[in-house]
């Protein structure tokens, strides 16, 4: 791992991208959007019965996170990351559609890799339950689709300097399965 | 006879909801900044150093410390000389937890099992009650979050599986978990009872202080050489490698059936949220 955090620009272009290898450390500035478990759906049903989605993911970022209400005088609530397993299913058609990267916690599917290496995507882990910290991070916050699902509802966020790692990169390097491997002291 | 008022009970949940989300107790605290001096790995050592710095936000800033706030987990210790007075207990219990989510905006996670629509306040909460000696009406508030729920799981195994297919099993499902937790974890476990009183044991033991010995010395014992084991699989801070994948493992155990070795584990973030209220 590389000890001092590159400072990254969000929506993100494939020079940056090639340069992120897994296990670097980030500072994610920029626009980004969020979706979770039902927008995935509905993005997902829209693609597949031929229709366009109300925003584009065309070289956007996606954050899986469902933050709390906000409090007067915040943009958002506490916002860590949720866990991303759940969303494996409808990534790769999503990257297929030009999603360049993805904010989430814990490993995904060998499909999403596969998605990530074919099409060129990044993943990047946030530090899981640090909904505060995170919160922190993010200066504006506007629902942009499907407000009825509530904290589900898909956003567009600007954010500064969002600590975050890169867990898999697009070289198929996966940091969920080589860390552990180096820190295990099994018999 | 003593007797105690929904109203009370009500406002006292309100405000364990909003305690218990916004401020993580000096004992995680500290566990996790000792594990923050003995972790190697520079990614493990940022997230802990990150999960610190979020519990100071929340705290001065009066913010959730995670977005997941969770379903309502509520333990009650009623004595048997209280006479709740004033309306329904569960009634009141709910109406708190309502109360509690609105005013500190905290997210509504509850939702119907079947058709997904989210039910828009946070209950009904899932009330645990034990009837104890005395007058004293104890509340014991802790938010869960499904990240770590959904790694916990029930194992009936037969008898002949042993302590040594328990442990096996425990140490298993750590693995299999691996970064989705949110570690470092707490792992409750619940050994023997039936199938029910398993699961409520591995919760239970969750809100046992971090640092605190088991006063049975074989689980003590256990809970060392599992607590060892777990942090050796190099699962690490987040998933991402290191030596601290758990901050603690808590054994509750009860005598169980001549056919069966029911084991539980609840699996706990680091955020181990809880508060408690005695009326």
């Amino acid at each position: 791992m590389n000890s001092e955090p590159k400072k990254i620009v969000a929506p993100l272009n494939d020079i940056v991208l090639k340069n992120l290898n897994a296990g670097d450390t980030v500072l994610l500035s920029g626009v980004i959007i969020t979706g979770r478990d039902a927008a995935h759906k509905k993005m997902v049903d829209l693609i597949n019965s031929g229709n366009d989605l109300p925003f584009s993911i065309k070289g956007e970022v996606i954050y899986y996170v469902g933050p709390t209400p906000a409090p007067p005088g915040r943009p958002i609530g506490a916002a860590g990351p949720t866990t991303s397993y759940r969303m494996d299913q409808y990534a790769p058609v999503l990257i297929e559609r030009g999603l360049k990267g993805m904010i989430g916690k814990g490993r995904r599917s060998e499909e999403v890799k596969e998605a990530m290496k074919k099409w060129g995507a990044v993943y990047f882990a946030a530090i899981g339950g640090t909904g505060a910290l995170m919160s922190r991070c993010i200066k504006e916050a506007e629902v942009i689709a499907w407000e009825e699902l509530g904290p589900e509802a898909v956003r567009r966020l600007v954010v500064e300097d969002m600590p975050l790692i890169v867990a898999t990169d697009m070289y198929g390097g996966d940091l969920y399965v080589t860390g552990p491997e180096k820190f295990s002291s099994r018999e | 006879m003593r007797t105690i008022l929904t109203d009370d009970i009500t406002a006292a949940v309100r405000n364990l909801c909003i305690q218990a989300c916004t401020i993580l107790g000096e004992d995680v605290i500290k566990r996790i900044t000792d594990a923050l001096g003995a972790e190697k790995s520079p990614t493990g050592r940022m997230a802990l150093e990150k999960i610190i710095e979020n519990a100071q936000i929340a705290a001065t800033e009066n913010i959730p410390l995670c977005q997941d706030t969770g379903m309502a987990v509520i333990f009650l210790e009623i004595g048997q000389d209280v006479h709740v007075a004033g309306g329904s207990l569960n009634e009141a219990i709910n109406e708190g937890v309502r109360q509690g989510y609105e005013d500190g905006y905290l997210r509504k996670s509850t939702l119907d099992p079947i058709t997904r629509i989210n039910l828009g306040d946070n209950t009904p909460a899932v009330i645990h009650t034990e009837i104890v000696p005395g007058d004293k009406f104890k509340i014991t508030f802790a938010p869960k979050g499904f990240g770590s729920e959904n790694m916990s799981r029930v194992m009936m195994f037969p008898p002949s599986a042993g302590i040594e297919g328990a442990k096996d099993f425990i140490v298993q499902r750590v693995i299999e978990s691996g970064g989705n937790p949110c570690p470092p974890i707490v792992v409750g476990v619940g050994l023997g009872g039936t199938f029910e009183k398993s699961a409520i044991m591995a919760k239970k033991a969750l809100l046992r202080p971090l640092g605190s010995r088991n006063p049975d010395p074989t689980l003590d014992e256990l809970e060392k050489e599992l607590l060892k084991k777990i942090n050796a699989t190099g699962i690490g801070p987040m998933g991402l490698g290191g030596n601290t994948t758990a901050l603690a493992v808590h054994i509750n155990s009860y005598p169980t059936h001549i056919a069966s070795l029911p084991v539980a584990v609840n699996i706990q973030c680091h955020s181990c949220r809880h508060a408690e209220a005695i009326l």
